[in-house]
């Protein structure tokens, strides 16, 4: 296993460390992916609320599949969108755990939309951090449905075209008329302002946790330099100039 | 001893009920015992039957391709489960609903006004408890009394004062013409 | 004291009474009576029933609470069963003990709500995809149904594997008086120091299915199928009856096996000497008392609701040494005792 070391050099002060709740494990996604950014912002969350030892996380089918090895607390490993409901039974069986579930856009918006809108029907007391990169990474580029109109990817080789594919699905406005979620916002990680508002809304999403006020979703817009085939510096010009158009920051639903 | 009995009628007439206060009643005089219903989009507004069996030892089939006892409350269940009657068996039938002669030689005949008896008694809803009366008559395993306390458990919270003594005649009036 | 109580709400009955404290489900006939059972009766004590977006839904719920170290069940019909199978799969690689009960209807497709056996290769071959099995115990009666309920919750436990109760319509619908067993006490319930409880003064827990590594994955079978082995030889359960001077033994199980215990009633009585081997858990399968039995028994006939599934089973005990015909209802019709007696009577005479 390839295991993250940190030296310190003599004389030096580390200001930046890794959090507690992440392990020694090296991450394994690709150059220029958020989920790097991401994954680390919810073990922030995990250290700053200091939840490491009742905190169960789900995970899902897609590039995070290995999540359960970046950190150091509890997981499951769920089938391919059925997070939100595996996420669901342990919460149930246990209400003292925290319980959270990160998945990709093709986990939660295609296979897993009915247990996705069900659980945030339901206002199950649960937090779901959703990185929305409008693509099929780990299986190899495919469409997502929230691939962008014109997009290419492998199975839209001459770009999506709506008339056959549909529209980009917009999942969090769609649960922000639900009743039973608290807390639905839409952030992104491209630049140092972001990845801070972006790591507020997760601390939100799990403090409204533990302290019961139901459902909570925080979708990061993000990108995969990797099967979009651009330089990884080239992600956050495509998030900023691409995905934004269609999926606007901020928050969607605040239920205090 | 294996005896089978099949109340049949239309949904709405208390048959899963009569079935089960007997079922209850035999159960708890110390025989072995199964009820059956049908089930399904049949229990709302169409036919309703079920088959109770019972028995000295455990019961096998709780199916019955023979039953010694029919109770039909209308026409088409006796039209249905009439031939099936075991030779030498009883068919209790609803003389208010069912006027067409229904011929077999082989078995004892009972024409019971249900209806009207339980509207005598004020309670219309009462007579799949006149059928239930004839029904431990004719088989003779236990008193009506045992059937008359089962009722009262399984109605329960529902069964007010009122509802269990009318009950309780329309058993005996059923009792009494078999 | 006995009760009576029909053979849905016995099963949801004992499965509290085995400290189940979750239950997952989706309304389909004939089983609704479990999911209403247990939405009245679990918040009682402290458990949590969740009627779920689908049966899809509700076995990955199972997947959750039993992750997190709870006895949970959930409860479907054939074509839900279907939908649950992906569920089931992950369920028994990642090593979880949920009990799930197959109320059967016929099938394929809608089919009917009539009673069926049509599921028992998707129950005991696998069913989901992958090298797998589940325990799976087929009661006849409903206080068979409720003990067996129990039963599926302490194997599950005991091997970390699922465990399925394959009834049917009739069996779910139908009342007779049921003895409950008594409630399991809390401290009778292994511990499950794998379970997702928060990694408290230990390294953390992983409940998964997944490893990219053949070779690892393939010791990870390896050490499912060696307890899969110590159930085959530890966990089969058969019943016989009359089958000591037997010329010809039924072979039955579930509705299909009491309706057959009636048949050998008969049959004795007509002077025929005829007698039941009644399997109850299907998958371990009985078959080495099938195969002892087949050294002096010359007919087995398999008697079903389905086309011949079970029979597959018997054939390869029997192995040749004696003959296996064959008799079947399908799309819901229940054959009579008459029916069965009838056919009988081509293989044996008083």
């Amino acid at each position: 296993m390839s295991v993250v070391e940190t030296k310190v050099p003599a004389g030096f002060v580390p200001v930046y460390t890794r959090p507690k709740a992440l392990s020694d494990k090296r991450f394994t996604y690709c150059p220029g992916c958020d989920h790097g950014i991401i994954t680390r912002l919810v073990a922030e969350a995990i250290d700053e609320l200091g939840i490491q030892e009742r905190t169960v996380g789900v995970a899902p089918v897609g590039c995070a599949v290995f999540l359960y090895e970046f950190f150091r607390c509890d997981f499951a490993q769920a089938a391919h969108g059925r997070a939100c409901a595996v996420a669901t039974g342990i919460k149930r069986a246990n209400p003292e755990l925290i319980v959270f579930t990160y998945q990709g856009d093709g986990d939660l918006a295609a296979i897993g939309t009915a247990e996705t809108v069900h659980a945030a029907n339901r206002g199950e007391n649960i937090t779901v951090i959703f990185v929305n990169n409008q693509i099929y990474g780990m299986t190899g580029g495919q469409m997502a449905p929230t691939t962008l109109p014109g997009m290419r990817t492998t199975t839209t080789p001459e770009g999506r075209d709506l008339r056959s594919t549909g529209y980009p699905l917009k999942i969090s406005e769609m649960l922000a008329q639900l009743d039973g979620p608290a807390y639905i916002t839409r952030q992104a990680v491209f630049d140092v302002r972001h990845v801070q508002m972006a790591r507020k809304a997760i601390l939100r999403a799990f403090r409204n946790q533990l302290e019961g006020k139901g459902f909570s979703l925080v979708e990061i817009v993000a990108s995969c330099p990797t099967n979009l085939r651009i330089p990884p510096a080239e992600g956050v010009r495509w998030v900023k100039e691409q995905a934004l158009k269609y999926f606007p920051l901020g928050d969607l639903k605040v239920r205090e | 001893m294996e005896i089978g009995v099949v109340f049949a009628g239309f949904g709405g007439q208390g048959i899963l009920l009569a079935g089960k206060v007997l079922a209850q009643a035999a159960m708890e005089r110390g025989f072995e015992v199964t009820w059956l219903p049908s089930y399904g989009p049949e229990m709302r507004g169409g036919t309703a039957n079920c088959t109770v069996v019972i028995a000295d030892e455990p019961v096998g089939s709780p199916i019955v391709d023979r039953p010694q006892i029919l109770v039909a409350m209308n026409g088409p269940s006796l039209e249905r489960f009439g031939p099936r009657v075991a030779p030498g068996g009883t068919i209790i039938f609803n003389a208010s609903l069912v006027s067409a002669p229904f011929a077999r030689a082989d078995v004892r005949l009972l024409p019971i006004p249900m209806n009207a008896i339980a509207q005598e008694l004020g309670e219309v809803r009462a007579a799949n408890m006149v059928a239930l009366g004839a029904v431990v008559k004719v088989l003779g395993l236990f008193p009506l009394e045992a059937v008359a306390e089962a009722l009262s458990k399984e109605l329960g919270a529902r069964g007010r004062e009122r509802l269990l003594e009318v009950n309780r005649q329309a058993l005996l009036r059923g009792f009494s013409l078999a | 004291m006995k009760v009576l109580m029909r053979g849905n709400e016995a099963m949801a009955e004992a499965a509290i009474r085995a400290g189940c404290r979750t239950y997952f489900g989706y309304p389909i006939t004939p089983q609704n009576e479990i999911l209403e059972y247990m939405a009245a009766h679990l918040p009682a004590v402290g458990g949590a029933c969740v009627q779920a977006e689908s049966e899809v839904a509700a076995i990955n719920m199972c997947y959750g609470a039993a992750a997190a170290g709870v006895r949970t069940l959930t409860s479907s019909s054939s074509p839900g069963i279907s939908l649950k199978m992906e569920g089931i799969s992950y369920l028994a690689g990642a090593r979880l003990p949920v009990v799930i009960i197959n109320v059967m209807r016929a099938g394929p497709g809608l089919g009917n709500i009539a009673p069926a056996q049509g599921d028992y290769f998707q129950a005991t071959k696998g069913g989901g995809h992958g090298d797998y099995r589940l325990i799976v115990l087929a009661p006849s009666t409903v206080q068979e149904a409720a003990e067996l309920v129990m039963l599926a919750f302490e194997l599950a436990d005991r091997y970390r594997v699922p465990a399925m109760i394959l009834a049917d319509g009739m069996l779910g619908q139908m009342m007779e008086p049921v003895e409950l067993p008594p409630p399991i006490p809390p401290e009778r319930i292994p511990p499950k120091p794998w379970a997702l409880t928060g990694a408290k003064g230990r390294p953390p827990n992983v409940v998964s299915s997944f490893d990219l590594d053949p070779h690892r994955f393939r010791e990870i079978l390896r050490g499912l199928w060696d307890v899969y082995r110590q159930i085959q030889r530890d966990e089969v359960r058969w019943e016989e009856y009359q089958t000591e001077d037997a010329e010809l033994v039924l072979v039955a199980y579930g509705t299909m096996g009491r309706i057959c215990r009636t048949v050998v009633r008969r049959a004795r009585r007509e002077g025929l000497r005829v007698g039941l081997f009644r399997p109850i858990t299907l998958w371990p399968f009985p078959s080495e008392p099938l195969r002892r039995l087949s050294a002096r028994v010359p007919v087995f006939l398999t008697v079903e609701l389905s086309a011949g599934q079970m029979w597959e089973d018997v054939r390869l005990s029997v192995d040749g040494r004696a003959q296996t015909p064959f008799y079947g209802e399908l799309g819901g019709v229940v054959p009579t005792p008459e029916e069965i007696l009838n056919e009988v009577k081509k293989y044996v005479r008083g």
